[in-house]
């Protein structure tokens, strides 16, 4: 018999599917803008993305309140215990049916690839995200903050890497959700909190 | 109370106008101010001066000089007299009397036509007295009839008995008893205006695009401002004068209004004919980003997303080279398209017509240098601007202006290395529109305008830009965002400035793409060896 973890709290649960949500949606308007297609058209485009940002940082707020407050945040403090264990697995020992090298529980529920990939996301994408569209938002306002050397185009970039990469590591996210003990194991805990572990 | 009353009284009046009223009721309604519908305090048809037979408009002029003393020495002061300006900036001396265009290319020598659109009386030749008083024609700007008429052919006069022109001809134009177009002027009017402004270039819509007869009445679609049943502004609503000098200018316009609103009292010599001037520079209440936009963007630009509109072609292409065919029995020839717009004449070439023209985008701060008959031109496959805009995205004075941009090839001295003006209106052997002889036209043409001819010609390729600023659409016709912020941008020519997708990085884009492409890759690969080696794994339990 399995045994049964609580890794997931409600407010995290919250946190993570209305994130997810609004980054596909985020995802969605931003090709649009960029002119990949045509849903909604640049101008809707413009003015969903628009809003789905500001939701996004408003959750975040809120999200970093939490981290510090019940000191979650040391789940993203990276190591190097089993990185090297964790590859290995990945790359061999998942077609083996070998064990998983890592074992959760409360204290470390996410596992030494999932933390460095995490901190990554939280340290560099997002924040190459954020400041480069906070800055697109406040265009007319760059002459009043003094940023007169910065052009629009450096932004458009940064923000343009930003959208790619977060697209490469939600592809990823989601097949590694399918990597747990069994393929629905870690999106179950997502959804319900508990995790079940061998 | 007492208002009821005199309501009451003035019911029972109209219902049963001979009744007896009561005496005290019939005073109250004496004591009523009579309705006026005059906008003037002046009811012309009332005065002695004006109720006699005018044989001339400078009989006329005479009459209204006898109260506004001042009008005329008023009027002496501005361009629509002088057809002469110095522009400050380029120290180039402009106006009609000097500059060449593309159209009808010069007045030189083609006075007693071309000045049918001059404020003025007989300028038929170079030694017109622009001190002349009576010579100042009130009545092209102040009627309200719709009777006075101009005629091309009388040096600026109207006709005032029936008469026969061109002599011999058998057509013959109406006089106009000019004592009644006296007795009913007043503010001037789009139509008075129109009747020159609409029909630059020699025909209607010819010549700017923005401008032609269907902006006489137009709907709210077509001009936002001038809609005739809405705002119904006259030209003058924007174009204020001050002294008969009426604001706005082609020859020296404002690019980038940076004065905001303009207020009664506030000391300002900007032109109150710009957007600013009554929008101020943040008209949108809605959408701040568009005002970010419109620090460096002409309200026009997006306000007006094609000129034509009205339903009248204007002209975009006029070949002066092909000019000269004559039929077999040696006559001129007229061509139509299927619309009867005329797309050929004989005494003047071929031309393109187009409707709802999207305008072509220019960075622009208001300098405008022209190509004047003095001016040497080395001939090359570029056309040569007849006037050349300025502007970039990084002088500070600049805005995206649209524009109509009018081609054509006109006759030039390949000797001399010069524009030349030709005489082409006239009923004289030497006019080309006549007879279709350059060689004489360019010879007496450039003999009145006091220029070289070396008795060589060629043709010239030469543009011509017209900054578009009328036919305002209403705010919900003006252009979206993806009409600049595509792949197909209207702004494609535009440089110096980065415009979000239009100027997406290509490599950027192929890189970012790739690694999606690799992840998907990756993510699909494993998944499939998982898939496989499960199963083998699940084989070898069993």
């Amino acid at each position: 018999m399995a045994e049964r973890i609580y890794v997931f709290k409600r407010f995290e649960r919250f946190w993570h599917w209305s994130q997810a949500g609004l980054i596909m949606f985020l995802m969605l308007t931003a090709f649009d803008i960029h002119g990949t297609y045509a849903i909604f058209g640049f101008e809707k485009a413009v003015a969903y993305h628009t809003i789905a940002a500001w939701s996004l940082i408003g959750l975040w707020v809120f999200a970093i309140f939490w981290h510090f407050t019940t000191g979650e945040w040391k789940q993203y403090i990276p190591t190097t215990e089993k990185v090297v264990a964790m590859i290995h697995y990945y790359s061999v020992g998942i077609f083996r049916n070998e064990p998983h090298p890592f074992k959760l529980t409360q204290l470390r529920k996410h596992n030494p690839l999932q933390r460095l990939a995490y901190l990554g996301i939280m340290l560099f994408v997002g924040p190459l995200i954020w400041v480069t569209g906070v800055l697109y938002l406040f265009y007319a306002d760059w002459a009043a903050w003094g940023l007169t050397k910065l052009q629009l185009e450096w932004v458009a970039t940064g923000h343009i890497i930003g959208a790619f990469m977060m697209l490469a590591f939600l592809i990823a996210h989601v097949y590694l959700t399918t990597a747990g003990h069994t393929p629905m194991a870690h999106i179950k805990a997502m959804i319900t909190g508990w995790e079940e572990v061998d | 109370m007492r208002h009821l009353l005199i309501r009451a009284a003035l019911m029972f009046c109209c219902a049963a106008p001979l009744a007896a009223v009561g005496p005290v009721l019939a005073d109250e309604a004496k004591s009523e101010p009579k309705p006026l519908k005059l906008t003037t305090t002046a009811d012309h048809t009332k005065f002695k001066e004006l109720q006699k037979q005018f044989n001339s408009g400078p009989e006329v002029t005479k009459a209204c000089l006898a109260c506004h003393t001042e009008a005329a020495g008023q009027i002496h002061r501005t361009k629509h007299w002088k057809w002469e300006y110095l522009n400050p900036e380029t120290k180039q001396t402009l106006g009609k009397k000097t500059v060449v265009n593309n159209f009808c290319i010069s007045i030189a020598s083609n006075y007693a036509s071309c000045t049918s659109c001059h404020v003025g009386y007989g300028w038929k030749d170079a030694n017109f007295d622009f001190k002349s008083e009576e010579n100042v024609d009130c009545l092209a700007c102040h009627d309200t009839t719709g009777n006075y008429k101009k005629p091309p052919g009388f040096a600026g006069n109207p006709v005032v008995k029936d008469t026969e022109y061109p002599p011999g001809s058998g057509k013959i134009i109406k006089g106009t008893d000019l004592a009644k177009v006296a007795q009913k002027v007043g503010k001037t009017s789009r139509d008075t205006c129109g009747a020159c402004h609409f029909n630059g270039g020699g025909g209607d819509g010819v010549k700017h695009g923005d401008m032609d007869s269907s902006l006489a009445a137009p709907t709210k679609e077509l001009d936002v401002h001038m809609d005739a049943e809405g705002l119904d502004f006259t030209c003058g609503t924007c174009h204020s004068t001050s002294s008969h000098d009426v604001a706005g200018s082609r020859y020296a316009p404002t690019a980038q209004d940076k004065q905001g609103a303009r207020i009664r009292g506030k000391a300002d010599k900007g032109n109150p004919a710009t957007c600013v001037a009554c929008h101020g520079n943040g008209p949108h209440k809605k959408e701040a980003r568009l005002n970010q936009h419109a620090t460096k963007i002409a309200c026009q630009t997006c306000h007006i997303p094609t000129y034509a509109r009205g339903g009248i072609p204007t002209k975009m292409v006029w070949d002066w080279s092909t000019a000269g065919q004559r039929d077999a029995e040696g006559k001129q020839i007229t061509k139509k398209d299927a619309k009867g717009h005329i797309i050929y004449e004989s005494r003047k070439g071929d031309f393109t017509l187009a409707e709802n023209v999207k305008p072509e985008y220019f960075w622009f701060n208001g300098r405008v240098d022209y190509t004047l008959v003095t001016d040497k031109i080395e001939k090359s496959e570029q056309r040569t601007p007849i006037n050349r805009i300025s502007g970039s995205a990084t002088d500070g004075k600049s805005m995206i202006w649209p524009m109509k941009v009018f081609r054509g090839s006109q006759p030039y001295d390949p000797v001399n290395k010069t524009l030349v003006t030709p005489h082409t209106a006239g009923n004289d052997d030497t006019g080309y529109w006549k007879n279709l002889d350059w060689d004489k036209a360019i010879t007496v043409g450039m003999n009145d305008s006091g220029h070289p001819y070396s008795g060589k010609m060629e043709f010239l390729k030469t543009e011509m830009s017209w900054p578009i600023t009328h036919m305002v659409a209403p705010k919900e016709k003006a252009l979206g965002c993806a009409e600049c912020h595509s792949k197909q941008s209207r702004l494609a020519g535009i440089q110096g400035i980065y415009i979000p997708v239009r100027d997406n990085n290509k490599l950027l884009d192929t890189i970012g793409w790739a690694i999606v492409f690799l992840t998907m890759l990756g993510v699909f690969g494993h998944g499939a060896i998982r898939i496989v080696s499960s199963r083998k794994h699940q084989a070898k339990e069993n």
